[in-house]
């Protein structure tokens, strides 16, 4: 499915035939295998795949914490093999890691969320404004004083965003950032990038293998071993339950069921991704 | 249980010591600790005591927090208090069979067990008013002349930020791993000396692993937000000398020359 | 197996009774005192007030050894405490404090690692070098060689993939219904609660707020979501048709059972 071709300045970030090769243990592996994407300015992509399918590493090919064997990727505008363009990279597209733990260098929350601005040079009385209103936007500013080990996940993943967010960046990526939270904290984190993405036309750029929260995207990319599979809006991707499931992930429940009444004969089209939507398509069966 | 370790623990407050820049309190502390080692004199050390009292006064914190440092040290300065007690020659004060008691020995037993309370009871009061990352911006500043030979100022002090940010961390899992390890029927911490040591294996290898981990992860993240050493960083926190500092800093030089004068004439 | 009142902040007047060979699911927010209660089973902590007996063991008794033989705990991210040389020799740790024979101990780690899919050639590798499945397995596998008589899983499924869960889940399925041995799973999913329980236990604020089946226990979608939890994605659908159609019933929890009755209808509607 084609992505229409914008101008050069709508594009976020472009990879272009990205082949990227782990050497490790016995044999190499192709983690990225000749995969090109191109991500719009305030989009919000969901990036799904099963553990080993090499979603984790195109997520790191786009912030130039590696780069490409072969292929390229250019982020607005910039090529990430070339060194002098590594740091503006990484300053436009931030990344929250998994562990909420093992990415909060500060002794205090708002310590933490000034580390990027610090990094930046940015005037000490800049850094502090810039801090606060990171927090505030991310709705934590009365958790400034706190310690990150008396936080919840949810929190420190929050913190981590809005230390992103000092850094004044034009995409932010997530790389399974909800996977080690609980269902509080998943729901605070997605509300968090969903807000950023609608309201500051964040690029968003949510790597997971959770299929409830890629329904939220505007467009979901399906990686496996290292190749995209399929790509488009949620509904249409989800329809393909077989592909979904061959490839080791999970349709939501509902989609499930109305899949398996359409093998019955019973249903026409099963393309539903929510609750909203499997209640009217059965009403309308039903009557 | 682990958790209850209070590491020099901050108590918070407005005084004029919280306010004062951790470098005046630093200084205040190093120099405080050596007159100490100077004096000999029982009256100087009663007059430093008076100061430090005065001091936790003025900081507002209680009293009982010096004593509570005295904790650990609480077995060895009854054991020098009564080796100098009972060991020193001098003016026979009592007799006990064998053991005697001297005046000169129960002196010498006072100055030792004052100093060390005083030591402590010093050291205490700055981690008592100051934050550690304050602390460390502190020693950071202080040691900033050392850069001229090449010292990694910078990464010690970034070191020292990190290892406090996850200590409590630590402590948590270590905790995590001690259970998990129980449940399967560990046993840790019994038996003889080298069962015992033996026995923190299952702990402390994956301690390690995971700390290790840890590093690597948080290498990546602050490469992620730009981190490359010191070269064009600025910092949030900027530590200014201010009036206060000069007053606290000349008082504490005229109480400083008074012990010491005390300590020559008396 | 019986616990009565506790009083402390974690637990609140705990009362409940389970019966060998159940697989029960224990849910909550986080907080709400599951794990506390876990801990109790086997003795990691001891409850301040009330009596504990698990497997026919007070839990207030020296013989905690006993008990760990009986009630085996695999807490959340296992593979974390790997530590042997090899696979082997982690999963053989726990034994060797019992009095076992050499060929028994033998027999057994092997047979656990059957159960657990662990290749002979995965026993001699290290547990650094292996997946970090194959870890989590492994890290079971080191549990299940004391042959628990209860089996307590904390969020078993914690950051595995859809087909690695589905994958454990088999296993955790065939080795309940083949040794008899008494689950008890916690999580926070309602889809896997829902998928594999026969009862549920709901926490909340250190108290037992509902214990019963799941049919039970999910029709009270609104009461859950009060304290904090959901209901599997199926059971809101089917809560949400029954408004408009009374027939459809309000606690079904898996897809096919949804599938049976919804089909059901459209058959008779042509």
């Amino acid at each position: 499915m084609a992505v229409s071709n914008r101008a050069g300045r709508d594009l976020m970030i472009e990879i272009k035939k990205a082949e990227y090769i782990y050497d490790n243990h016995d044999f190499p592996v192709k983690a990225v295998d000749d995969v090109s994407l191109e991500i719009n300015t305030g989009e919000f992509i969901a990036v799904l795949g099963r553990n080993g399918s090499g979603k984790s590493t195109l997520a790191r090919l786009m912030n130039a914490l590696i780069i490409p064997d072969s292929g390229k990727v250019i982020v607005l505008g910039k090529d990430s093999s070339e060194a002098e363009n590594v740091w503006e990279i990484r300053k436009n597209v931030g990344m929250i890691f998994q562990n909420p733990d093992n990415q909060i260098v500060g002794t205090t929350v708002i310590e933490d969320v000034a580390f990027g601005p610090e990094n930046l040079g940015v005037e000490p009385v800049e850094i502090k404004k810039r801090a606060l209103k990171a927090l505030d936007m991310i709705g934590i500013e009365e958790l400034r004083e706190r310690a990150p080990h008396l936080l919840s996940g949810g929190q420190k993943q929050k913190v981590a965003i809005a230390g992103v967010l000092a850094m004044k960046p034009s995409c932010i990526i997530l790389d399974e950032s909800t996977s080690m939270l609980d269902p509080v904290g998943r729901r605070e984190v997605l509300e968090t990038i969903r807000k950023l993405n609608k309201i500051e036309n964040m690029t968003i750029i949510h790597i997971t293998h959770h299929m409830d929260e890629a329904c939220l995207a505007d467009r979901v990319v399906v990686v496996d071993e290292g190749k995209i599979m399929i790509q488009g809006s949620p509904r249409e991707v989800f329809s393909d339950v077989m592909l979904i499931e061959s490839l080791g992930l999970d349709v939501p429940q509902v989609t499930r069921l109305l899949f398996n009444l359409k093998k019955e004969g019973l249903v026409d089209d099963s393309a539903v991704i929510d609750i909203d939507e499997a209640v009217g398509k059965l009403r309308a069966l039903i009557g | 249980m682990i958790r209850n370790i209070t590491l020099g623990q901050y108590l918070p407050g407005t005084s004029a010591i919280h306010r004062a820049d951790p470098r005046t309190k630093i200084i205040m502390t190093i120099s405080f600790m050596v007159v100490l080692f100077i004096v000999n004199s029982i009256w100087a050390l009663i007059a430093a005591l008076v100061f430090v009292a005065a001091v936790f006064l003025i900081s507002g914190i209680s009293f009982k927090y010096a004593i509570r440092g005295m904790k650990p040290v609480l077995y060895i300065i009854i054991f020098t208090t009564v080796l100098n007690m009972f060991f020193t020659d001098g003016n026979v004060l009592l007799r006990l069979g064998p053991a005697r008691i001297t005046e000169e020995g129960l002196i010498l037993a006072a100055v030792v067990s004052l100093r060390v309370f005083l030591l402590i009871a010093s050291a205490s009061i700055m981690t008592y008013t100051t934050t550690p990352i304050t602390l460390t911006d502190g020693i950071e500043k202080l040691m900033g002349p050392l850069k001229v030979i090449k010292f990694p100022v910078h990464e010690m002090a970034m070191m020292m930020t990190i290892a406090l940010r996850f200590i409590p961390t630590l402590i948590d899992e270590t905790d995590k791993i001690m259970k998990a390890q129980a449940a399967r029927g560990a046993d840790i911490g019994t038996g003889n000396l080298l069962q015992r040591a033996r026995s923190f294996i299952p702990v402390l290898i994956p301690l390690f692993v995971s700390s290790f981990r840890r590093a690597d992860d948080l290498a990546v993240a602050m490469e992620s937000r730009c981190y490359r050493g010191s070269e064009g960083r600025t910092s949030m926190r900027i530590l200014k000398f201010k009036g206060l500092d000069v007053a606290i800093l000349g008082i504490f030089i005229i109480i400083c020359a008074g012990i010491l004068l005390i300590h020559y004439l008396i | 197996m019986k616990g009565t009142p506790f009083e402390k902040k974690a637990l609140d007047n705990v009362s409940m009774e389970l019966k060998k060979g159940e697989f029960a699911a224990l849910i909550g927010h986080t907080g709400s005192g599951k794990s506390t209660l876990v801990q109790h089973l086997n003795g990691l902590l001891k409850q301040d007030e009330g009596q504990l007996n698990v497997a026919g063991l007070e839990t207030k008794g020296r013989d905690l050894k006993e008990l760990r033989k009986k009630v085996g705990i695999v807490f959340q991210y296992p593979e974390h405490q790997l530590f042997e040389e090899t696979v082997y020799k982690d999963i053989e740790f726990g034994l060797l404090k019992q009095n076992i024979p050499d060929e028994e101990r033998r027999k057994r780690i092997l047979d656990t690692a059957a159960i657990m899919e662990i290749s002979e050639s995965m026993l001699h590798k290290s547990p650094y070098e292996i997946s970090g499945g194959q870890k989590r397995r492994a890290a079971i596998a080191g549990i299940l060689v004391l042959e628990p008589e209860i089996l307590v899983l904390d969020e078993p499924a914690a950051g595995l993939d859809p087909s690695g869960t589905r994958e454990l889940f088999d296993i955790v399925t065939s080795l309940y219904r083949e040794k008899k041995i008494t689950v008890i799973l916690v999580s926070h999913s309602m889809e896997l609660v829902g998928d594999y329980a026969s009862r549920i236990i709901v926490m909340n604020k250190g108290r037992i707020e509902h214990d019963g089946t799941p049919s039970e226990v999910f029709s009270m979608g609104n009461k859950l979501e009060e304290i904090g939890l959901g209901v599997p994605q199926i059971t809101k659908l089917m809560a949400r048709l029954n408004e408009y159609y009374p027939e459809i019933a309000r606690d079904v929890y898996t897809i096919e059972d949804a599938q049976r009755i919804i089909g059901g209808i459209l058959r008779r509607g042509r």
